[in-house]
């Protein structure tokens, strides 16, 4: 048997090659890019010729996918939590048409925001689409549930929700491999309106996926990743979902046989076994990581049954991730701690590399907007967001990828003056182009400075979509040539750079300016590539 | 046999090799094996921690408890401070003296220094200084290694196997400057403690 040391991450995506894995596809975002980097780098899904590019954003990957699966064959998509926000709409669409081959979409939450804008749990996405939803608990399990995600797709005909957290994501263990299977072979759906969703069709289509919602909690496919079992305790049961299950062992140990534990991990949750749990005990404790889905389930609108214990009482924190130390805390177990830290200790935020192209779009862009006084920058999505921090202190939003255009054409519209929207280029073609076009048609008062990396930066250096390409897709939209300028932010180009950033910012329309330095990080590497491959 | 490590200093200090040896020499032991590390955006100059298990039994939390880490390995002083909740009672640190200073209020070194030397078990060494000595300036993380080698239950050869796989395709200068880094860091653990 085959033993590799691997990343959440990466035992999903060499679980997705094993299965026969066609097409891979994603838009970066902490914590599900090395999903994607892993089939990228691997030999075999080069030599089966997987499909394995960045897609421009989550929603051009969802539905690209989909597409792959209305073929016949096995595709996987990932994402971060907020990414299935952006591929939302074919998500859900997507369990209406259902599927052809198996489509599996990953989706990986962020508890405690490590690097993220919010902590939205995407069981609540499973159960809005009603679709299958697996949420593994350890680097091995994640392994096995990828098998089985594709074959319930295919069974059910129905897109399968793939969840997983932080902590799973960027955890290393040993993961057991299984026999690889083959690729699926092309073929097309049996009915051709499958995947059309008409209304008359659609009302059809949603009738069956509602009732095939109650079946699949009974799949032995599903179910065997949900176990009972019991203790000798009659006070309290615990329910322990996905990673928390490893707290909870972590804690009362493999073979406690008091505590009666229940331990799921698929969705549509088992009702039948919830029930065996809490017909044995007076109380019970549930522990989820993300938000209280499965509690609130529990507790019901009347919330009159037995003692529900969790995120809603406070017996576990509302917010943040989960650790061996809080479930031990809401077991009522002592808790162990070293010394403090010590009060000298200070805080270490990320900041700009050295040599950061960004850092010289905002030295220029602070002493052009200086006249104007604070509060006319929205930002993005980026490593160039660290630009709120001091010492540069230069933006004044950062909300979802593409919102700084977009904000900034509201804000214009509401008579702010300058109106300044930066940009990474990655975001811009995954979120900002649209809003771009809708500047121009509207004649926009705004300045768009695009601070192109020619990378995706802040996850490591991915390939860009907009790589040599910016230029021609703001003249694409409909940019004036004559409020089109590319610069290049580097400090001897200083004095130019800002009398460029002022002049277009008093002008009274779309002017866009594309700042380009190649990103430093990336730039190393390729250096060191290039001279290795020499 | 467990071993509950935090290794900890700043995005590009090289702790994930750091974590990969340990890791490599942990599945030639036949151990299992945890090692949750921190990926993303916190890695451009912000602190960086891992949490490594090691054990002879299958480990369930890829995250350690409070007060149960038998070491704290740092290549940076201030970073090895952070994570003192977690470091059991009787706990190793094992951190580099050279501060990575890239924030304004940058606490005084001896100050930190002080307060690691408040700690029963701890070494500090110079790390970056030994590295230079063993032909890579660059190894500083692995004279750290070598150093905090002593309290992890595992035979010291198995480090030096790691090594040889992890830097192989770097060429042999690398990996030799490697061997020579971890073997200088822990002979300076030994007699320190003597």
């Amino acid at each position: 048997m085959k033993k590799l040391l691997l990343l959440g991450d990466e035992a999903i995506a060499q679980a997705a090659l094993d299965a026969g894995l066609s097409g891979m596809y994603a838009y970066p975002g902490t914590p599900s890019t090395e999903i994607m980097e892993y089939i990228q780098s691997s030999v075999d899904a080069s030599a089966r010729n997987v499909h394995r590019t960045w897609s421009a954003n989550e929603k051009t990957a969802m539905e690209a996918a989909l597409g792959m699966s209305y073929a016949g064959r096995r595709a996987m998509v990932a994402m971060k939590h907020v990414g299935l926000n952006v591929a939302a709409d074919g998500f859900i669409n997507s369990a209406m048409t259902g599927v052809n081959g198996g489509l599996v979409v990953v989706s990986a939450d962020d508890p405690s925001m490590h690097s993220s804008q919010n902590e939205q749990d995407s069981r609540f996405y499973g159960k809005f689409a009603m679709v299958p939803c697996f949420e593994p608990s350890n680097q091995q399990e994640a392994y096995e549930m990828i098998f089985d995600a594709f074959e319930t797709s295919e069974k059910y005909k129905l897109p399968v929700l793939f969840r997983i957290t932080t902590r799973l994501a960027h955890s290393r263990s040993s993961v057991t491999l299984r026999d690889a299977i083959p690729e699926k072979k092309l073929s097309l759906p049996v009915d051709p309106l499958q995947f059309v969703l008409l209304p008359s069709i659609a009302r059809r289509k949603y009738k069956s996926l509602v009732s095939s919602y109650e079946e699949v909690k009974f799949d032995i496919r599903l179910s065997k990743y949900n176990h009972f079992k019991d203790g000798s305790n009659r006070e309290l049961g615990i329910i322990a979902c996905g990673i928390a299950h490893n707290y909870l062992i972590e804690n009362i140990g493999e073979s406690n046989k008091e505590i009666p534990v229940l331990k799921i991990s698929t969705y549509p949750f088992p009702k039948d076994l919830i029930k065996d749990l809490t017909s044995r005990c007076r109380e019970v404790l549930v522990l989820e990581e993300g938000a209280p889905v499965v509690e609130e389930s529990l507790r019901g609108i009347l919330d009159d049954g037995m003692k529900i214990l969790g995120r809603l009482d406070g017996t576990v924190p509302r917010d943040g991730e989960l650790n061996p130390s809080i479930v031990a805390r809401s077991l009522g177990l002592p808790v162990e701690s070293g010394r403090d830290v010590p009060s000298l200790v200070k805080m270490r935020p990320p900041s700009f590399c050295k040599g950061c192209g960004h850092s010289d779009v905002f030295n220029s862009l602070i002493e052009a907007i200086k006249p104007y006084g604070q509060g006319h920058v929205f930002s993005d999505i980026g490593c160039y967001t660290l630009a709120a921090l001091p010492p540069y202190s230069a933006i004044n939003s950062c909300v979802d990828m593409g919102a700084s255009v977009t904000m900034a054409i509201g804000a214009a519209d509401a008579g702010l003056h300058p109106s300044v929207a930066v940009i990474g280029d990655s975001t811009f073609t995954h979120s900002g182009m649209t809003g771009l076009l809708d500047a121009v048609v509207k004649d926009s008062s705004i300045t768009v400075i695009i601070s192109d990396n020619s990378t995706t930066g802040m996850t490591g250096g991915q390939k860009s979509q907009a790589t040599g390409r910016l230029e021609q897709i703001c003249l694409g939209i409909g940019v004036s040539p004559d409020h089109m300028h590319l610069i290049t932010p580097l400090r001897k180009n200083h004095e130019e750079n800002i009398e460029v950033i002022k002049r277009e910012m008093e002008y009274r329309g779309v002017s866009v300016i594309i700042a380009s330095r190649e990103c430093i990080q990336t730039a190393t590497k390729r250096k060191k590539d290039e001279s290795a491959n020499a | 046999m467990k071993s509950d490590i935090i290794l900890s200093g700043v995005g590009g200090q090289g702790i994930l090799s750091i974590a990969a040896t340990i890791g490599l020499a942990a599945v030639d032991n036949n151990l299992y094996l945890k090692q949750a590390e921190v990926h993303g955006m916190s890695q451009r100059g912000g602190d960086v921690q891992s949490h490594l298990r090691l054990s002879d039994k299958p480990v369930a939390s890829d995250l350690i408890p409070f007060g149960s880490a038998d070491l704290i390995l740092s290549v940076e002083p201030m970073e090895s401070l952070r994570y003192l909740p977690w470091l059991s009672k009787t706990g190793w640190l094992v951190t580099n003296s050279n501060p990575f200073i890239n924030i304004p209020d940058y606490p005084d070194v001896d100050e930190i220094l002080n307060e690691i030397k408040a700690i029963k078990n701890h070494i500090i060494l110079d790390a970056d200084l030994i590295a230079k000595e063993s032909g890579s300036a660059r190894s500083g993380n692995i004279v750290i290694l070598g150093a905090a080698s002593a309290f992890i239950d595992m035979p010291f050869s198995s480090l030096e196997v790691a090594i040889r796989k992890l830097f192989g395709r770097k060429g042999q200068d690398i990996v030799d400057a490697n061997l020579k880094a971890l073997n200088a860091g822990r002979k300076l653990s030994d007699a320190y403690r003597k």
